[in-house]
């Protein structure tokens, strides 16, 4: 349970984390927080060559709003992003789904990119950039750009992101009126990796709900407004075509059953606050 | 940019419960082997050793973090605070101390660093705390003596305490 040993840079700046990204390519790995990574160093299921650290580039803990978007940097912490005054109204689902990622002891040290770029397939912060269709930007050396959250996410733990890039930053789009967003997931403990985990955002037009933990990736739906036997007929059809897997924490059954009641609690919630 | 490599080792230095401190340390290595057995600072336990158990929790710069999360480089110019720094002197428990020994909230006392740790922290931030948002951080813990319940009490009753009378010798931040 000890890392294999790696280099450790310290960037100063992001040109110099770029250039030793470009340098060393697929034998680095970009460390910020560390709470997804370091436990796979320490499990031994990564073991790269080199960890370039990016927390002492100024000014990448910044959260900023660019007219309809929330910007989050690559070095803003979860317990940071928390603590946004008028996160409930700009972002309500990432105000309701924060309190559940990982564990007060680790959000202070976590960071929003980093649970971006981790990619399990069931943890919150990639489900809630699915749902609300947010983006990712990247950044090399060579180039920028931006990937839609759902081309993002390539499967477990396998993104769009080259091995010469990094997240320089994700994005939300704000809330807009009329519409309402709900967060739950069930887990054997508060602070766990999510059994499933269901996202809802609710326009005047249709419902959007996004399920983490059940596909390879978090996937997304749109429905009309539906309600009644229709609505439930909708989410069965979309909890079959997740295509569950019986594992270690669930069955196939119990996953889909609770995309099937999770899903319609969830998008229950985000009707009734609606804005 | 500085580059440590993965071969040699690097002085690391930071302040321990309000003491400068140095070691030499491999990149590789965890803040809790760093502490434990770099700095002889046994206090902070090791469990899991993937961010699941909470044992080894510590502050940095006064926010709770798993030091087996944390790489020993990464506690450079840092202000770390563990178990031994929570009393007023050596011989002396805090309030949240205290009332833990009161309340039964330990019988091993394997989990126990780290839960006083974080719950410091917590208390700090939050003086009012509901059962609610203690068993909350508390769930950050894996504690298997106890079933959790005289913890939730003893820190209800030493939030109790700590909001009548600030001046009580807890846990000044250092």
């Amino acid at each position: 349970m000890k890392p294999a040993a790696f280099d450790f840079i310290r960037a100063g700046n992001l040109s110099e984390a770029l250039d030793a990204l470009g340098q060393y390519g697929s034998d680095a790995r970009i460390i910020a927080g560390g709470q997804s990574l370091m436990p796979m160093l320490n499990m031994r299921l990564a073991k790269p060559a080199v960890l370039i650290d990016v927390m002492g580039i100024p000014g990448l803990d910044a959260v900023r709003r660019e007219g309809d978007t929330i910007v989050i940097s690559a070095g803003v912490r979860q317990a940071a992003l928390m603590q946004r005054p008028n996160l409930a109204s700009e972002l309500p689902l990432l105000a309701a789904a924060l309190p559940w990622l990982g564990h007060y002891q680790t959000r202070t040290r976590g960071t929003v990119c980093g649970s971006a770029a981790h990619a399990d397939p069931s943890a919150e912060i990639p489900l809630c950039l699915v749902a609300l269709d947010g983006e990712v930007r990247l950044r090399s050396r060579k180039r920028s750009r931006r990937v839609k959250a759902g081309d993002f996410f390539v499967g477990m733990m396998v993104t769009d992101k080259a091995d010469d890039e990094l997240i320089e930053a994700v994005t939300f789009p704000v809330s807009k009126p009329g519409s309402g967003h709900a967060f739950k997931e069930v887990a054997r403990r508060h602070g766990d990796f999510a059994i499933v985990g269901c996202a809802a955002l609710v326009t005047p037009d249709a419902i959007h709900l996004a399920v983490a933990g059940v596909a390879d990736k978090p996937q997304r739906r749109s429905f009309p407004l539906l309600d009644g036997s229709a609505l439930s007929d909708a989410l069965n059809a979309f909890a079959w075509d997740l295509d569950a897997r019986d594992d270690y924490h669930a069955t196939a059954r119990l996953r889909r059953d609770l995309v099937r009641s999770l899903g319609r609690d969830t998008i229950k919630e985000a009707l009734s606050c609606r804005t | 940019m500085s580059h440590l490599s993965a071969a040699t080792r690097h002085r690391v230095a930071f302040t321990l419960n309000g003491r400068p401190v140095s070691l030499e340390a491999e990149p590789r290595l965890l803040a809790s082997d760093a502490l434990r057995h770099g700095l002889g600072a046994t206090g902070t336990h090791v469990g899991c050793e993937h961010g699941v158990c909470g044992a080894c929790t510590i502050q940095i710069d006064g926010v709770p973090a798993r030091a087996c999360l944390t790489l020993a480089v990464q506690l450079e110019g840092r202000k770390v605070r563990t178990v031994e720094g929570l009393g007023p002197a050596a011989d002396r428990l805090s309030v949240l101390q205290a009332s833990f020994r009161r309340h039964h909230a330990l019988q091993c006392g394997f989990c126990t660093a780290g839960i006083l740790v974080s719950l410091d922290a917590f208390l700090h931030e939050q003086p009012h705390p509901s059962e609610e948002e203690l068993r909350i951080v508390v769930g950050g813990h894996l504690c298997r003596c106890t079933g959790y319940t005289p913890i939730i009490r003893a820190t209800l009753e030493a939030a109790e305490q700590l909001r009548s009378d600030p001046s009580l010798p807890d846990s000044s931040h250092v």
